[in-house]
């Protein structure tokens, strides 16, 4: 294993608290390892497993899902949706052979900026240790699944010889 | 005028696809009225020299199914998109890889062990699989496994794509008088792209049987209960694929007492079938701590298996970590 390897880990954000954990890291100067992308989105009850697919099938070595701490989701309670579907998406990868340190869930509010950061850091080290994941080898596609019943009548024309 | 050439084509598939397209009874007559059939090998004798020879684009329609297993099926794929001037992805496994597509859980040599020197044949330890074999006459070929099955769209353009394992005999039917309305300038193709043959919805959609919030507190498996034949199989704890497969087949398992298991493919705007599987089952179950919730999971026997169970060469992973080593 390469000693250079620098993970790529995508980080996937709540608007409400782990992205404000993250600024609050920025803004305190807090250091942590520059390997994670994240994305904010408005909470991670957003999170559909295929995002998680596609950042491991398109190059990511590794995937962190973060929110608010249970019981304390803006939306009530869509982060028990997300801690259900991080459990049984975990699973379902482990059987395609993708090691359970590459995901990882961890609840963080909008104070928690040095733990945050000290989670990252450690989920990077995780991660590089466990080498590259190399989905994209084979440069994926995947079919835009656009449909049409049969009765669809669109322009395209063919001619008969 | 000659009639428009058809052609139907098998790679990695069972034979239920042709039959589906025979189950569409006296219309196959209207195939043969419109149509000169060129190429069907489950049908009638043809070369693959007879297709090389024909004109590039000169066959109108070829439904093509199956997956694409190994080089012979590439090349074939290759040769019918070239002589095609519509090729359809025929069949849940030229367009998901379908049960075949469930051999990307296992790289090459542990298909080949698992075939020749395991569970039901014993072959003895010095046999080994050759793909070239010298005879007196010649020397033999067989095709070689490719290290993934990939689905037909992998390898080649496709126009249009009719899921199914297999497609419901009423959808082929109507398929083909499209087609013939489309010859008679009666009608007009659907975009290219599309996915044919099909509903809009979810399989959900067409199910008769009586939805109510879910609140999932285990699941089982369909032989181990006697489910209410009234009522939703999946709040009943039994995983059925319903939420996220495409709609067309008239939910026929869930009205005969079975679960869903997909064969239909991805439902309109699903990009990888498993995950969305995964998202609306997790979704209702009851639970919110992490013992309570493995405690529901533990029910669904092979979490994988189960959700991609025809949609595996078709999803974001297309197979295992093993099988792209």
């Amino acid at each position: 294993m390469s000693e250079n390897f620098e993970p790529v880990i995508i980080g996937f954000t709540c608007n409400w608290c782990s992205y404000r954990a993250a600024d609050l890291a920025g803004t305190a100067r807090v250091k942590y390892a520059p390997n994670v992308r994240l994305i904010r989105m408005m909470c991670s009850g957003r999170l559909d497993p295929t995002f998680v697919m596609k950042a491991l099938s398109g190059g990511a070595d590794g995937v962190l899902i973060t929110g608010c701490h249970p019981g304390e989701c803006h939306y009530i309670e869509q982060n028990y949706k997300a801690l259900r579907r991080f459990i049984l998406l975990k699973r379902t990868l482990t059987q395609m052979g993708i090691e359970p340190g590459r995901i990882k869930l961890v609840w963080a509010s909008a104070a928690e900026g040095v733990r945050l950061a000290a989670e990252i850091t450690k989920m990077v080290e995780e991660v590089r240790a466990l080498g590259p994941l190399n989905w994209n080898s084979e440069q994926v596609s995947v079919s835009s699944n656009q449909s049409s019943v049969i009765s669809d009548q669109s322009p395209t024309l063919i001619t008969v010889h | 005028m000659s009639k428009p050439k058809f052609a139907m084509y098998w790679a990695a598939s069972c034979g239920g696809c042709e039959i589906a397209v025979l189950n569409i009874h006296e219309k196959i007559l209207d195939v043969d009225a419109n149509f000169d059939v060129v190429f069907w090998p489950v049908a009638m004798d043809a070369k693959y020299k007879d297709v090389e020879a024909m004109d590039d684009e000169s066959i109108l329609l070829t439904l093509f199914n199956g997956g694409i297993r190994n080089d012979e099926n590439e090349k074939m794929a290759k040769l019918m998109r070239r002589k095609s001037k519509i090729l359809v992805s025929f069949g849940s496994c030229a367009c998901e890889g379908c049960i075949p597509g469930l051999a990307n859980f296992s790289n090459v040599d542990e298909i080949i062990d698992t075939a020749f020197h395991t569970l039901t044949t014993d072959n003895g330890s010095e046999f080994k699989l050759q793909t070239h074999y010298s005879v007196p006459e010649g020397e033999i070929h067989i095709p070689t496994l490719l290290p993934l099955l990939k689905t037909l769209d992998q390898v080649v353009k496709v126009d249009y794509y009719m899921p199914g394992c297999p497609p419901e005999s009423h959808q082929i039917a109507a398929v083909i008088d499209l087609v013939i309305q489309v010859l008679q300038g009666k009608a007009t193709l659907p975009s290219p792209g599309a996915t044919i043959g099909v509903g809009n919805s979810t399989v959900c959609d067409e199910c008769k049987r009586a939805r109510n919030e879910k609140k999932i507190k285990y699941f089982t498996r369909i032989q181990l209960t006697h489910p209410d034949p009234a009522l939703c199989l999946l709040e009943q704890g039994i995983p059925c694929n319903g939420p996220a497969t495409r709609s067309g087949c008239g939910a026929l398992c869930p009205a005969a007492g079975a679960q869903c298991i997909g064969c239909y493919g991805p439902a309109e705007g699903v990009m990888d079938y498993g995950s969305r599987l995964i998202s609306s089952f997790a979704s209702v179950i009851d639970g919110n701590t992490p013992e309570e919730i493995e405690k529901v999971i533990d029910g669904i026997a092979d979490p994988a298996g189960q959700f991609y169970r025809f949609s595996l060469a078709g999803s974001l992973l297309r197979g295992s970590k093993t099988a792209r080593s």
